[in-house]
């Protein structure tokens, strides 16, 4: 079944457009709608990416009570075995050397019919790309990938952490079957090698920088500048979280959800 | 539709003696955001600023009039203003920014509020997108080349510049200089072949020379912030307006250049595309109107 047909029959409607995660809206899919169950599994990130979900204080509260069912996670259910769920999230990267990890993510495609990479360590590896083992409490921890190098992602939701927004309107989206605001999260499950120097590669080399410095401002980590209207990177900053290359206008173009946005 | 979408098209300038002086044209961005920034409607705004090289711009956030002043009038080449953005909601703790922005950059700004994945709290806080007008921009080297090389007069002596009537204009304190608007092609950033917007057709209100005359600009009001800013700052007196139909050039010359803009790029999106490059744009097969921004 595609990815679309998916989401449709989880929540048993059609694609409709939809403008804002209003307090409204929200109420409103909350009455409506057969609550999606939600799973958090957390493999090899900070936790920032589900500390980001939770600043969403304005939404919380009917998210987790009416719009949603969490369950399965550590610290937010008390269940060892993990059940059936209609999405899952994904915070941080598999280690490879790490079996359980391995195994979790395994079982989590099994039963979920969605699989998010949440954040930019499960979608890119971002930080922890870095990672050469040699540590305790087990220096043979050394290799951390993406999530879509093991399994069939269907969404990612890069950023470190995504913002607090991207998470609202993702899961509004979601719930309301608006897949074409879901689009570029689907696309983005396929971008796994993420670098400062994409925006060189992609962009610069293939002649299509503008200078408007959406990349600098987008950085997580201030890796970069503006010289000469160019991105300049400082490799040492960056976390290879792929935000720049993904902020960036030149990359795709969302046009008709901007006009959509916008009210033109 | 080759002009975007609008609520309001007119030709205004600012009151004020000031800003008509010191501004490139009607001084329509300098004036909206001195109201704005009276009115307490933003709180501050990005503006492409003067640096110690001349022509040389750099993004700052102007917080006052005469900060917004000193960034009066058209630079021609790269300010990477939505850099500064984070900058002045973090650092600033502006909560309503104000920002002027040239196509492509309210495109990565416009991106950024319908996406916002890694840009927390800052989609929210830009209360005023200024437009303006684009054809092309030029890397500080090529600008070097045009006022040093081809009409051979020091940086430091140049007044103002301009592009208008198939010329580019260097202005010093005693002569007025100009070069066909041939000679700089070849000179413009090459990101700008693909561009299909002309008169900004993202921002909250955007403004440009061509279209009225001298001492004037085209405005066109195109967002519910945009129009509650311009109508209040027309009121106010701030700004005050004629009718398009009552000017020359008028319409008709905006919409023949915006329409060879997105012409000429369509074809090289379409280009490109045959040779499997990378281009964000959908070609011309690939949407009903060949000219729309999308």
């Amino acid at each position: 079944m595609s990815i679309l047909a998916r989401i449709k029959s989880f929540f048993g409607m059609e694609a409709k457009p939809d403008k804002e995660a209003s307090q409204e809206e929200v109420e409103k899919v909350a009455e409506e709608k057969a609550k999606p169950r939600i799973g958090y599994i957390h493999l090899s990130g900070c936790t920032g990416d589900g500390m980001s979900l939770t600043e969403n204080y304005d939404i919380l509260a009917p998210l987790l009570t009416d719009m949603i069912d969490i369950v399965y996670g550590q610290t937010l259910v008390d269940l060892w075995e993990m059940p059936e769920m209609d999405i899952a999230l994904v915070e941080g990267s598999c280690c490879l050397q790490d079996e359980h990890s391995v195994h979790e993510l395994m079982e989590v495609r099994e039963k979920a019919g969605l699989v998010v990479a949440f954040g930019s360590c499960a979608a890119t590896g971002c930080f922890t790309r870095y990672s050469r083992g040699g540590q305790q409490a087990q220096p043979n921890h050394e290799s951390f990938v993406p999530i879509a190098d093991l399994v069939k992602v269907d969404l990612a939701i890069p950023g470190c952490p995504p913002s607090p927004e991207i998470i609202a309107k993702t899961v509004v989206a979601a719930i309301n079957g608006d897949m074409d605001y879901l689009q570029p999260m689907m696309d983005l499950a396929g971008y796994t090698e993420a670098c400062g120097c994409d925006l060189q590669t992609k962009v610069v080399n293939q002649a299509l920088c503008i200078g408007c410095g959406t990349c600098a401002m987008a950085c997580q980590t201030r890796a970069l500048s503006m010289t000469n209207g160019r991105p300049e990177l400082n490799e040492n900053r960056c976390i290879k979280c792929g935000i720049c290359y993904t902020q960036c206008p030149r990359s795709w173009w969302p046009a008709e959800r901007i006009n959509q946005d916008l009210g033109l | 539709m080759v002009l975007g979408t609008y609520k309001e098209v007119v030709a205004a300038r600012s009151t004020d003696k000031q800003i008509q002086k010191l501004a490139q044209d009607g001084g329509i961005v300098s004036g909206l955001f001195c109201y704005a920034l009276d009115e307490g409607l933003i709180d501050g705004a990005v503006v492409a600023g003067p640096t110690d090289v001349m022509w040389k711009p750099e993004p700052m956030v102007a917080m006052s009039s005469d900060e917004i002043l000193a960034a009066a009038g058209t630079k021609y080449t790269f300010s990477p203003n939505v850099w500064m953005l984070k900058k002045a909601v973090r650092q600033y703790g502006l909560e309503k920014v104000g920002t002027v922005a040239i196509p492509c950059q309210s495109m990565g700004i416009r991106k950024m509020q319908s996406y916002p994945f890694g840009v927390r709290h800052l989609a929210d806080k830009i209360a005023l997108m200024l437009g303006i007008f684009c054809m092309e921009n030029f890397p500080y080297e090529s600008l070097r080349t045009f006022i040093s090389e081809k009409a051979g007069v020091d940086f430091d002596l140049v007044e103002k510049l301009d592009i208008g009537k198939g010329k580019f204009w260097i202005k010093t304190a005693d002569q007025m200089l100009t070069i066909p608007l041939k000679e700089t092609h070849g000179y413009e950033q090459n990101g700008c072949k693909v561009c299909l917007d002309y008169v900004c057709e993202l921002a909250d209100v955007s403004t440009g020379s061509v279209g009225t005359p001298d001492g004037w600009s085209t405005v066109f009001v195109r967002t519910d912030a945009g129009e509650t800013v311009f109508k209040q700052a027309v009121e106010a007196g701030v700004i005050e307006t004629k009718s398009m139909d009552d000017v020359k050039p008028g319409l008709g010359l905006l919409e023949k250049l915006a329409t060879d803009k997105k012409t000429k790029a369509m074809k090289v999106i379409d280009e490109r595309k045959a040779m499997g490059l990378p281009v964000p744009f959908k070609g011309s097969g690939e949407k009903e109107d060949p000219l729309a921004n999308v």
